[in-house]
């Protein structure tokens, strides 16, 4: 990994990662999270922040697959990685079956867990295509919200893997 | 506040003839009553919709608050000059840099200041703030700020703020007295001597914290002299307001501007250091400035809901008539007002609106300590009293023998009735909430029937739809709305004061205003909560935007609608009269072959006559008594619910498992069905949140102990039971097409619910809230020891001896 240093002594480094199936080079601090790269350098501000601590997972993105706290990652992890966030989950203008459904249940309220609910909930659909509600609920149970009771949320990704082939 | 008020419910409930429609034989409506999504749904879905902290701005910089380590102290000395010499902070200030005039959201209080001046009065209380390049500048130079402070004794137990020699918070205010009430109506004394038992209860509410997703966030920016705030608020106008008096500017040159927002719950609406720090910054470096909150300094923020102490006493006849009812009352309102003085009254006056009594006394102290302030949490004053009268009420129907749903029916309030502090209800379907709550949770065939462990329990709430009366007192009417229909008609655009804050008031009231145009929800577009561009609102809070702003937009509808069907006339050579218009479509109502679109007929309207546009407002009658504190509570009109619960309780870890809640409430006309279920469900959820797991604690020292959603223990989508929710059919003369609020009141009942039903388990009372683990175990051994069975007691174990 490329290491430059400031005045102080204070090293970065150029990572590089693919974010939403586009590639970047960012020089970073090593204190810097995921979360920040993403929503300040990158300008990604689906990805939310709600408690920088990964109780709410309002800033959960998925690295290699896997959902994660954004805000528990350091950039420097995420090195090689290819990073999914919200802005990535729509191709082409064409809505995911999982933000359709989001609409279709009324699962949206203040929208400000929305982002983290379906890349979570993604993740899940990915290696589970068919999840009993059970499954469903400890997959998002990660993420907080505090609108909705999570009532229609879980409705609408059984709904959404219902219509899954 | 310290006068006993004395009044006569006859005389005080003016006679009343409501200036509202008689409902409508036809209930056909073309975009009202139906599920629309969410206006900004595909926003929300995509990451496109952007919050306050997503904003940047060219040149923009960070500001940080540095808050008290301290629950009480006397400031000696700040020094910020290293933390001025660090590379990258443009700005220090202190209380020497800002205007001192006092602010609140409460004006009979207004007791804050932007920095402290000669004391701090809680851990978190705000002292100085810093502007730098970026947020890890910010971090270094609040380390680098030394303040001397001298450690005063604290007022930690709201019990003991008003012993003659409990510390001072405020010199202004003696005892640490911050809201005194006293109010009688009727004569309680007279009713207690003619019950056949009278029954004094004692509760203990929690202090909660509302814990909306987002973090407060407000960027500031000065331009040619106006400021401009983006700000996570639930009410532009009241920011604009008090943030323009602060600083001595006309509040046209004060503007607000919502984005999205993450969530409120009342914790929003009022402004705070970041809107009053962050406008000096901004001003000191003209630069746009960038402040906010992290998640702990949000738990010190607070404005949550008040602990409170409770004690009730009722009267009741024989067959559970009630009498009547004495509620006495101390509330911990922490260090400052905040909304707490409304609070304070909600706590009492919203007690006399589900059931019908005549004689009541109320009697409150909200005092001083030295803990973050409390404010206005969903339902607000109004959750924990119910808690507390719900359990009583079960507490008497136990000892009359009285099943409790019965003694509900036999007080439950009637519509067209006027409560003893003088609230005029007009539609009130208590009694069909009741019927239906009792049906659908299947109650006769479950109560006394259930397997051990298992208890159901019932309890009732109210609300208002939108407070009678502003925060501060002026003649500005509740709502204003404007409508402005596009040069080729095929676009409308709703601008409104209106302040959604996720519980969909932008698409309700597109809604509404498409059926009052005779328009369709697809072509409307919204412009909202920004002081400059949309009318007056006073915003999200008591419930009050879907009948407030409601009729606003309505009567613009209505306005755009009359001047098309003019022109469609003109057009035709038909009398407007003849015409209607619905769905975007223009018909003769005597032939239907006679057609226009709405299209053609706005253009035309716009080529000939210039912009088309509608106008409307609202304000509500003069409503309430005469007694002091008479306006808090009084509302145009009020929702009404019941709701039952199942648990199941582990006996011997006191482990409570919520099985099924129903929920049956009365809240007229529904306009958008989807969004009102989900409003339910969310109220729950924070209900459900408050009694079994949710307090904000402290330490010895007033140091909050949990300030995270982890500690704080939010509930997750492991922790919910099966929720249904129903409604009873009913329609509110006050309101636009009939309708009420629902938002907060579904959470009103739930606490008194929840307990209720532990108590038909176990027949164990938990007096205080939160209903935990740990309180359920202990109040099933004590009943262990009473009945004589020998209890282990794991204190006595020898591994707990060391």
């Amino acid at each position: 990994m490329q290491t430059i240093s400031d005045k102080q002594g204070v090293k970065r480094y150029l990572i590089n990662l693919t974010v939403n199936g586009d590639e970047y080079s960012p020089v970073i601090k090593g204190n810097t999270l995921l979360v920040n790269l993403l929503r300040d350098e990158l300008d990604l501000t689906g990805t939310k922040k709600g408690c920088e601590l990964g109780d709410c997972g309002s800033c959960t993105v998925l690295m290699d697959g896997k959902p994660v706290d954004s805000c528990l990652v350091l950039a420097l992890e995420a090195d090689g990685c290819e990073i999914i966030t919200i802005e990535g989950v729509a191709q082409h203008g064409e809505l995911d079956r999982l933000q359709r459904s989001f609409i279709d249940n009324a699962a949206i309220q203040c929208g400000y867990c929305t982002p983290g609910m379906i890349l979570s909930a993604k993740a899940l659909l990915t290696r589970n295509p068919h999840p009993t509600e059970p499954e469903v609920r400890a997959a998002i149970s990660g993420n907080l919200c505090r609108c909705t009771g999570y009532v229609n949320i879980v409705k609408a990704v059984l709904d959404a893997a219902e219509a899954t082939e | 506040m310290n006068q006993t008020t004395t009044t006569d419910p006859k005389s005080s409930a003016r006679a009343y003839t409501h200036p509202g429609l008689p409902e409508p034989a036809d209930k056909d409506y073309a975009v009202i009553g139906k599920s629309k999504p969410k206006i900004d749904a595909r926003v929300k879905v995509t990451g496109q919709a952007r919050y306050t902290a997503d904003l940047k701005f060219p040149n923009m910089i960070y500001g940080k608050i540095l808050t008290s380590p301290h629950a009480h102290a006397r400031i000696l000395s700040i020094d910020t000059s290293e933390a001025e010499k660090i590379p990258g902070v443009k700005a220090v200030i202190t209380h020497k840099d800002v205007p001192t005039l006092k602010y609140g959201i409460s004006p009979a209080r207004w007791d804050e200041n932007i920095f402290c001046i000669d004391t701090v009065k809680f851990v978190g209380d705000k002292v100085a703030a810093v502007a730098c390049i970026d947020e890890e500048t910010c971090y270094k130079a609040l380390k680098a700020i030394k303040v001397e402070y001298e450690v005063l004794p604290a007022v930690l137990d709201p019990l003991h703020a008003m012993d003659e020699d409990a510390p001072q918070i405020h010199p202004e205010y003696p005892l640490n007295k911050n809201t005194e009430i006293h109010q009688d109506f009727g004569d309680v004394d007279e009713a207690f001597s003619k019950a056949d038992y009278v029954r004094t209860d004692t509760f203990i509410g929690n202090r909660t914290y509302q814990a909306p997703l987002e973090p407060h966030t407000a960027t500031s920016i000065w331009q040619d002299g106006k400021l401009t705030v983006y700000s996570s608020t639930q009410s532009p106008h009241y920011f604009q307001y008090y943030i323009a008096r602060e600083f001595g500017l006309p509040m046209g040159d004060v503007r607000i501007i919502k984005t999205y927002v993450g969530g409120g719950f009342g914790g929003k609406l009022e402004p705070t250091g970041l809107e009053f720090a962050g406008a000096v910054l901004a001003r000191l470096t003209g630069r746009p400035v960038k402040m906010f909150y992290d998640r702990a300094e949000m738990f010190a923020h607070n404005r949550g809901r008040h602990r409170q102490y409770m004690k009730l006493t009722t009267g009741v006849k024989a067959n559970g008539r009630i009498l009547g009812v004495h509620a006495d009352f101390i509330m911990d309102g922490g260090a400052y007002t905040s909304l707490g003085i409304a609070s304070a009254y909600y706590a009492g006056a919203m007690l006399t609106l589900t059931y019908d009594f005549e004689n009541y006394r109320f009697d409150m102290n909200r005092v001083y300590t030295n803990l973050p302030a409390c404010g206005a949490q969903r339902g607000h004053g109004a959750p924990q009293p119910r808690y507390a009268f719900e359990a009583h009420l079960d507490n008497i129907a136990k000892e009359l023998g009285i099943d409790p749903v019965e003694i509900r029916l036999l007080n439950a309030r009637k519509p067209n009735t006027v409560t003893p502090n003088a609230f005029v209800v007009n539609s009130c379907e208590m009694v069909a909430c009741l019927e239906q709550a009792r049906d659908v949770s299947g109650w006769a065939e479950k109560k006394g029937k259930l397997p051990a462990g298992h208890g159901i329990g019932i309890a009732t709430g109210s609300f208002v739809s939108g407070a009678g009366y502003p925060i501060y007192r002026t003649d500005l009417p509740q709502s204003a709305a404007m409508i402005k229909v596009a040069e080729d008609g095929t676009a409308a655009t709703l601008y409104t004061g209106a302040t959604d804050i996720g519980q969909g008031s932008d698409t309700v009231l597109c809604q509404m205003a498409a059926e009052a145009m005779g328009y369709t929800y697809e072509q409307m577009k919204i412009v909202a909560a920004d002081t400059e561009t949309t009318p007056h609102d006073f915003g999200a809070y008591s419930s009050r935007q879907t009948l407030m702003s409601g009729a606003a937009v309505k009567e613009a509808g209505d306005d755009v609608k009359k001047q098309l069907l003019e022109m469609a006339g003109e057009m035709l050579n038909l009398p407007p009269e003849l015409l209607d218009v619905r769905s975007g479509k223009i018909s003769a109502k005597d032939n239907p072959e006679t057609t226009l679109t709405f299209e053609e007929a706005a253009r035309t309207f716009f080529v000939k006559k210039g912009p088309l546009m509608g106008r409307g407002s609202y304000a509500p009658p003069k409503l309430g008594g005469r007694h002091k504190g008479a306006p808090v509570g009084t509302s145009p009109a009020y929702s009404f619910a019941a709701q039952v619960s199942e648990v199941e309780i582990d006996e011997e870890t006191g482990e409570v498992a919520v099985l099924d809640v129903w929920d049956v409430h009365d809240c007229g006309q529904v306009i958008n069905p989807a969004l009102l279920h989900a409003q339910v469900h969310g109220a729950l959820y924070m209900g459900m949140g408050e009694s079994i797991w949710e307090e904000v604690r402290f330490d010895a020292n007033g140091k909050i102990q949990n300030p995270t959603l982890g500690e704080y223990r939010l509930p997750t989508a492991l922790d919910m039971p099966r929720m249904h929710s129903s409604l009873v059919p009913s329609y509110e003369p006050a309101g636009p097409w009939g309708v009420k609020e629902v938002g907060e009141g579904a959470t009103i009942p739930t606490m008194g619910c929840f307990r209720n039903a532990i108590f038909d388990a176990m027949g164990v009372s938990v007096n205080s809230l939160p209903l935990t683990q740990e309180k359920v175990w202990a109040a099933l051994r004590e009943k262990r020891k009473a009945d004589g069975e020998d209890v282990w007691d794991p204190m006595a174990c020898e591994c707990f001896i060391e």
